[in-house]
């Protein structure tokens, strides 16, 4: 309610205006709002949104089948009929590509379900169980002292390759870490009063699992998983480089890249595209995930 | 102060222990025959049970474990079934290369992230820090050997500064040893330089909220001394253990980066081991590797005593 | 001239959610050698114009105005360097939090010593020799040991003790302490309120005391001052104040405090709260700011806001019905 008018009686002493030093804040409300504050999200967001958007329509995309051999027109440079040019079999680069999209994302995003799902599964376990959480920390340490593309390297050594042993094997170094994520909040969260309050008032033990711990989990494993949705990306693009990932006759990223080694001195090109929507898909799913994390808890950047 | 260290180092028996375990029973967890696997498509079912019986998979599993453990603590990693030759004479070869490559891009790598990642948390919301940031991003988006062929086709093909490809060992000369290195130390270093940068930068901030902070500024210290002296020592431990973890990244990476730049270390040892299905060779390099990676952590541990007067227990 | 002079001083934040004008409009001073105290509530913009004198308030997000001039020279707009020159040699400061005020990773010797190079060219075994001095001085009771020692292996109550050798080391002529001794228990609070007071007798210091404890300021202070708000309401002497408090907050301040026997004399068995909450400081305030919480308040109150005026000898209020209040109370 304004103050009404009043003119200053006689003798009435009035303190000094004082100036405004800053001019108005006004901070924008809303999705947009969110948006604007957090630009990484919308932009890593975005471009993401369009990698799989590409990799879905990819029939619709003016591509021709990517295994297709063609040796009589081997190695073109890019043109108006082959917009990415030719590899050394004469396949069409661009439809490679973009087909590859599907393979990479699919490694990408199951890597990322999967070792989330089995850390979250092994941390809860161990964080509940004590006589387990001994002997599973110790193996999870075991695990984590081996080096991630080593692991992988040795467990694609030994299988036959295919989209689906390399994802067990990029999945596999990534479980330890998401279990110790999970693990350090269940047993911050077990001492808290509100679940000796739970325990007490009788709750059983998987309620107190669903209602209390993991909803804590959820914003950490959320931004985990993007983390780990983009080191499996690149995993898996180094394993087909060195010729232990993906089959050559499945088109994907790594493996353009790969078969385009030898020849990249002269014909850069076929190592270029993949490279730089590989580079593009990977550096969204960053930003995607340093926007969650800043969004969802400023207090877990330092955790992560 | 001695009875941490004396007990960091008896922590890590364990851990070794169960690497030793998980890269021995390797063979076993991948689904199918392994000794149809090693022996290859085209092998006669002689030949499988040839390999079988020479990597001694017909005996339990337990006696085999006992007899590898045993010969590995004798320095004994096996012999390789490409070559014949036993696994260490065949690292001992290779190693001079990996070495250097990693050392190389260790120091280069800490000397640049650190300086950056303190700049960016002094200038943070600047378009400094987002610079820093966005080439900190860069580096964990784009793949090392991408960066690898990017910089050898720019520096080394196109401008001709610096070699493609090779190893010069230091025993012929200081310089030409280190030419060959710089590219793909960069190369190797990049993803890690974006790591320490960020861990840096983020420690740094938190740092920098604290009150000792605040008491430094009101007693006069400059900008310099509040970053240098008072700041980064407190944010050492994080920066150091990411130091230590992302060593993994190095021994990963080197892998790819000796493939670009044709570098003859343990890495295009690894390969070829893959290639090869030289399944003994892989377990020799990986328990290598992961025996480093656990050692080197060892020495962060007992250097965070060193950093911190807090972390004496 | 007063050593320091603070005029119209204004301390305004953005942040997110909007501009907090923290300090807006504030006027003091403080002469050789005595101790002004500053009282208030929580939020009420003394720490930050405590933190102002020293430029310590970091400026995006926040933005200072008005004039702080301190042995007739402007602090204001000094560049940084000259600035860090005065900072802990001429004017110190001492914070409220002793457990987390000083550098985990630095021995207390070589905090203490870091002035005595930075500010008086001291070398290294000279520092470390003035530094023992600093901490017998406080009463450290092993001030060689000391020297050498953490933080870490440090009480709350010896903490603080060093945080003061800090503060004294360079022989400041201002003093400003930022409720130095909220964080510790009583016992220790009488101690370090003692050695404050012992300490500016012998050094000359002028103080500057920033507490909400009225106590504090009894026992302390020679002359104190009100703030609510970001504003200045009130100023007097200490024992006027006391006696004879003019504003309607300070007189509420004083009623809220627990008398000893009051209950037994049935003059007061409740203690007497002031109604209301601090407003807002992200909303520009109309009219007297107590306005939404004075027994007294007025439509005049709440439009025009009352300057600060001199109402007795070296009594200053902010209030319209000032010499009516006093009447009243």
């Amino acid at each position: 309610m304004s103050a009404p008018i009043v003119t200053v009686p006689p003798g009435i002493a009035v303190a000094p205006e004082m100036p405004d030093l800053w001019s108005a804040v006004k901070p924008p409300r809303g999705v947009i709002g969110f948006l604007r504050r957090h630009p990484t999200v919308a932009v890593g967001g975005m471009l993401l949104l369009l990698m799989v958007l590409m990799a879905v329509l990819a029939p619709y995309l003016g591509t021709v089948d990517p295994t297709a051999l063609a040796p009589a027109r081997r190695t073109r440079a890019p043109s108006a009929n082959f917009w990415f040019g030719t590899d050394m079999l004469g396949r069409d680069i661009y439809s490679r590509v973009v087909y590859g999209a599907r393979v990479s994302l699919t490694v990408g995003f199951a890597v990322a379900a999967l070792a989330s799902m089995t850390g979250l599964a092994i941390g809860l376990f161990s964080g509940f169980v004590r006589w387990a959480d001994a002997i599973l920390q110790r193996v999870m340490d075991g695990l984590m002292s081996i080096p991630p593309i080593l692991l992988a390297v040795a467990l694609m050594a030994l299988t036959r390759g295919s989209v689906g042993s390399v994802v067990a094997a990029i999945t596999i170094p990534e479980i330890p870490r998401v279990s110790r994520l999970v693990r350090s909040v269940v047993l911050s969260l077990r001492d808290q009063p509100y679940v000796d309050a739970a325990v007490v008032a009788g709750t059983r033990t998987p309620t107190i699992i669903l209602r209390h711990i993991l909803p804590n989990t959820l914003a950490p494993i959320t931004v985990q998983a993007t983390y780990i949705c983009a080191s499996a990306m690149i995993v898996e693009a180094i394993l087909s480089f060195i010729g232990a990932g993906t089959p050559p006759t499945i088109p994907s990223w790594g493996n353009i890249m790969a078969e385009g080694r030898a020849l990249w001195q002269v014909k850069p090109f076929i190592v270029f595209f993949p490279a730089a929507f590989l580079s593009v898909t990977v550096l969204a799913v960053n930003l995607l995930g340093d926007g969650l994390r800043d969004a969802l808890d400023p207090r877990l950047a330092k955790a992560l | 102060m001695l009875a941490y260290v004396v007990r960091r180092v008896v922590a890590t028996i364990p851990v070794m222990g169960v690497v030793a375990l998980f890269v021995f029973s390797l063979l076993y967890i991948a689904p199918g025959d392994p000794a149809a696997v090693i022996a290859g498509e085209q092998a006669s079912p002689a030949d499988v049970e040839h390999i079988r019986q020479s990597l001694g998979l017909d005996r339990p599993f337990l006696v085999r474990f006992g007899d590898w453990a045993w010969q590995i603590l004798h320095g004994d990693l096996g012999t390789s079934i490409f070559t014949n030759l036993p696994v260490t004479t065949m690292i001992e070869q290779r190693f001079e290369p990996t070495l250097s490559l990693m050392l190389i891009t260790l120091v280069f790598a800490i000397a640049v992230a650190i300086p950056i990642g303190v700049l960016a948390a002094w200038k943070a919301g600047t378009w400094i820090d987002r610079l820093i940031m966005g080439f900190a991003v860069l580096g964990f988006s784009v793949p090392v050997f991408v960066i690898g062929y990017v910089l050898a086709y720019v520096f080394a093909l196109e401008l001709e500064w610096l070699p493609v490809q090779g190893y010069t060992p230091l025993a012929q000369g200081l310089w030409p040893w280190f030419k060959n290195l710089i590219l793909p130390a960069i190369a190797l270093g990049s993803v890690y330089i974006a790591l320490i940068a960020r861990i840096t930068r983020a420690t740094m901030l938190e740092v920098l909220q604290q009150d000792y902070i605040r008491t430094a500024r009101a007693k006069g210290i400059g900008q310099g001394g509040i970053l240098f002296l008072h700041a980064l020592k407190n944010a050492s431990v994080p920066i150091v253990t990411v130091i230590g973890i992302g060593i993994a990244l190095l021994i990963g990476g080197a892998v790819v980066t000796e493939s670009v730049f044709a570098i003859p270390g343990l890495g295009r040892l690894t390969v070829d081991a893959i290639l090869r299905r030289d399944y003994p060779l892989i377990q020799g390099l990986v328990l290598l590797f992961s025996f480093v990676y656990v050692l080197v952590n060892l020495a962060i541990d007992i250097a965070y005593t060193f950093l911190d007067p807090r972390i004496r227990y | 001239m007063a050593l320091l002079e603070v005029e119209n001083l204004q301390v305004h934040f953005r942040t997110l959610d909007g501009v907090t004008r923290a300090v807006d409009g504030v006027s003091f001073h403080v002469n050789e050698g005595e101790t002004l105290a500053v009282v208030g509530e929580s939020g009420c913009g003394k720490s930050v114009t405590a933190m102002s004198i020293l430029r310590l308030v970091p400026e995006p997000p926040g933005r200072i105005a008005g004039s702080i001039r301190f042995q007739g020279r402007e602090l204001l707009t000094l560049s940084d360097r000259e600035m860090r020159g005065i900072r802990g040699n001429d004017i110190s400061m001492v914070f409220q939090e002793p457990m987390t005020s000083l550098n985990p990773v630095l021995t207390v010797g070589r905090q203490i010593r870091e002035t005595l190079r930075l500010h008086q060219g001291l070398d290294n075994k000279a520092a470390t020799a003035r530094a023992v001095e600093m901490l017998a001085l406080v009463g450290i009771p092993d001030p060689r040991q000391c020297v050498r020692q953490f933080p870490h292996q440090l009480s709350g109550g010896m903490r603080q003790r060093v945080m003061i050798a800090i503060a004294l080391a360079c022989n400041p002529k201002l003093l400003v302490a930022d409720e130095p001794t909220t964080a510790l228990d009583v016992t220790i609070q009488a101690q370090v309120l003692g050695l404050m007071q012992e300490l500016k007798r012998r050094v000359g210091a002028a103080i500057v005391l920033i507490t909400h404890d009225l106590g504090v300021v009894a026992e302390v202070a020679e002359r104190v001052m009100v703030m609510y708000a970001g504003h200045k309401v009130e100023e007097a002497p200490v024992a006027e104040l006391f006696r004879a408090p003019l504003h309607p907050y300070t007189q509420g301040l004083l009623g809220a405090v627990p008398k000893l026997g009051s209950s037994l004399t049935g003059a007061q068995t409740r203690l007497a709260e002031i109604p209301g909450q601090v407003p807002d400081l992200k909303l520009r305030i109309e009219g007297c700011v107590f306005a939404g919480r004075c027994a007294l308040a007025t439509d005049l109150c709440r439009a025009i806001a009352p300057a600060l005026e001199a109402k007795a000898q070296r009594h200053f209020a902010a209030c319209h019905f000032a010499p009516r209040a006093a009447a009243a109370a």
